[in-house]
């Protein structure tokens, strides 16, 4: 239990998705203009993370590893195509799902739905997850059972979440800067991105 | 139609300056940012997505009349995912230092949104020739922002180039200090940001409003 | 040709799939005992490193001139398993039995490298503990007292560039581990202590500064592992 904990705080704040790691860039600059859309595009992320990972994680343990299906045999050369493929086939599913249940959140999101399956912070768990799985036991990181991809799916999600949620609250209060001309919009966004990234930084070595 | 009209120049090298994936599309942000702590992954990671960018436009490019439109995306990640693993796999067997330091961010470049973006904004409709001159482009382009990015990270934050030290050791003797900063993720951010500015602050018409 | 059909979209995404499927795994058995072969020699030139054998070109060829055995101990410190050392063949090579062994033997099968350099019998031992952001590992090697070090070779998988990721730094961090002892009163006492707190030269090393969770990492790397092999390390070697 500690242990899940652990790996849930770490995920959020330590080992972010985007100050850590950058995953998830492209829609994180794109939609991060204001807080609305943003925490939706958060809580979106968040629950595919959910969904993917832990099947993810089934697969990688009982078909692409060695010795899984046929003794002898190692297809974790598959893992890359079948990733993506639930990602994939997931994204697709929630999309029809949200546009049946809550067509207002469907509108709001619009594009950005579809391309949560091109969204690196979530194929990027899913890889992480894969190389954490022989980890020793003894490391906050290691992914050892069924639980531990739960909780790391979670933090991942709320920690890109969070992250693009701060990014477009001050982005909003920005609106009303002076900025220099040739650093307006995106220029000014990667400096600020920097500078939380390095606030983050503090979280490293944090341990429960 | 000649290979070499005009047009088909165009096509190649505006990704490289005008038109850059990274600083003008914003497209494949993560990878770029991820790997550039050092030269040598930074270049094998560009070259490795120039190739995959090149073939998999080609080869989007050819069967772009026969894919149905409904399962377009999955084809096409399908297409992408095979020529990464088959780079991954060639990287682990000829280049195993380098693989070993680009773990997860070569299975990343599946997801990177270079891909997508050209496979449906170009590959889909033009011809197979101008689709490789655009992945090549669109490749390079993005190549060159990585190499610039390690360039100043590598030599700034621990004084080498390619793993050789380049600053010699008087600079040291006379209190000269590396900047571990640069080797931390925030600050391939700020020097990214500092390139999209010099960039806009000579190219007037990519100012936003 | 319609091609919204289902019938058509079926047939043609079966037909990608199974061409697809096809290539993948034709380029992965061509290449595998490829890599096989670059893992295990990413392993032995980890191994020589820890003797002070480093930049070899072919490290097939240095680790069959280095290593005499390769051994596995029992809790006791007698020698439970000995095999010849790793055989390279065409299809992945005939491995000893310290080889084989993973990450996760260590303490309960000790896996031990027996060496001999210029004549003189040395002990390699494989460590692996935690870092401050992922794993770190290494390799220690012990003279024919198996008191003294002889030489370390540390890596690790993230540690921050320039801090913690400086414990591969050989100068800096490895080469004064050279000398020290590992064993007093029945424990282990070769550890890594905050930068200038070095209070018996003896058996510590100044840590990195900056990096107090890495340099803690690789102490209680050694505590942890070298502890498995106390019995072992206890007996004066009879050679």
């Amino acid at each position: 239990m500690e242990h899940f904990f652990s790996l849930f705080v770490r995920s959020i704040f330590v080992d972010n998705m985007i100050f850590a790691f950058f995953l998830g860039m492209c829609s994180y600059l794109a939609v991060s203009k204001n807080v609305k859309t943003a925490l939706g595009l958060g809580v979106a992320v968040t629950f595919v993370e959910i969904i993917t990972l832990p099947v993810n994680y089934l697969l990688q343990t009982k078909v692409l590893g060695p010795d899984c299906l046929v003794p002898g045999v190692d297809l974790s050369f598959l893992s890359f195509i079948l990733f993506i493929a639930v990602i994939a086939g997931i994204v697709q599913l929630v999309e029809m799902i949200v546009e049946k249940f809550s067509p207002a959140l469907y509108n709001s999101l619009g594009i950005f739905l579809p391309l949560i399956a091109v969204n690196c912070a979530i194929m990027g768990a899913s890889l992480f997850m894969q190389q954490r799985i022989g980890l020793d036991p003894s490391n906050t990181q290691a992914i050892t059972n069924f639980g531990d991809a739960i909780a790391y799916a979670l933090g991942s999600g709320i920690g890109w979440g969070l992250a693009i949620v701060c990014l477009a609250a001050i982005r909003e209060k920005m609106a009303y800067s002076d900025v220099p001309k040739p650093l307006k919009g995106l220029g000014i966004t990667f400096i600020t991105v920097g500078l939380m990234a390095m606030a983050f930084m503090c979280f490293s070595g944090l341990t429960i | 139609m000649s290979l070499f009209s005009k047009k088909n120049k165009e096509v190649f090298t505006a990704p490289l300056g005008k038109n850059n994936p990274v600083t003008v599309q914003v497209l494949g942000i993560c990878s770029a940012l991820a790997v550039t702590a050092q030269l040598k992954p930074a270049i094998v990671m560009g070259l490795s997505v120039t190739i995959i960018v090149a073939l998999s436009n080609l080869v989007i490019s050819l069967l772009r009349n026969t894919i149905p439109n409904r399962v377009r995306i999955i084809i096409q990640l399908v297409v992408v995912a095979a020529l990464v693993t088959i780079v991954s796999e060639v990287l682990k067997a000829f280049a195993y230092d380098v693989s070993v330091q680009l773990s997860v961010y070569i299975g990343l470049i599946i997801t990177n949104c270079i891909l997508m973006g050209r496979l449906e904004a170009f590959a889909m409709s033009n011809g197979p020739w101008e689709s490789l001159l655009d992945g090549l482009g669109n490749g390079l382009g993005y190549a060159k922002i990585l190499v610039i990015v390690a360039f100043l990270r590598e030599l700034f934050g621990s004084g080498c180039l390619f793993g050789y030290r380049v600053i010699p050791q008087w600079c040291y003797d006379h209190g000269y200090l590396d900047n571990g900063l640069m080797l931390m993720p925030p600050m391939a951010l700020i020097i990214v940001g500092c390139i999209i500015w010099w960039q806009r602050a000579h190219n007037k018409d990519l100012q936003e409003q | 040709m319609n091609t919204n059909k289902n019938s058509y979209t079926f047939i043609y995404a079966s037909i990608v799939v199974i061409i697809v499927a096809f290539l993948l795994a034709f380029v992965s058995s061509a290449l595998h005992s490829r890599q096989q072969k670059n893992i295990d020699l990413d392993k032995m030139k980890q191994v020589l490193a820890s003797l002070n054998v480093r930049n070899v070109k072919d490290a097939e060829a240095a680790y069959k001139q280095y290593i005499v055995s390769e051994q596995l101990l029992s809790a006791d410190g007698s020698v439970a398993t000995s095999t010849q050392p790793y055989q390279m063949g065409e299809k992945g090579g005939d491995k000893g039995c310290a080889f084989l062994c993973t990450t996760a033997d260590i303490l309960d099968k000790r896996p031990v490298f027996v060496a001999s350099v210029d004549g003189q019998t040395k002990y390699v031992f494989p460590l692996y503990g935690n870092g401050l952001w992922g794993p770190i590992w290494g390799y220690v090697s012990l003279n024919a007292d198996r008191q003294t070090v002889y030489g370390v070779y540390f890596s690790h998988a993230s540690e921050t560039p320039g801090l913690g990721a400086e414990i591969t730094n050989y100068e800096k961090f490895q080469v004064p581990f050279g000398g020290k002892h590992v064993m007093k009163d029945g424990s282990v006492a070769l550890s890594v202590v905050k930068n200038g707190n070095v209070k018996d030269a003896e058996f510590e090393i100044n840590g990195l500064s900056g990096a107090t969770f890495t340099s803690k990492g690789v102490s209680d790397m050694l505590q942890k592992d070298l502890s498995a092999y106390a019995a072992f390390l206890g007996v004066e070697s009879n050679q």
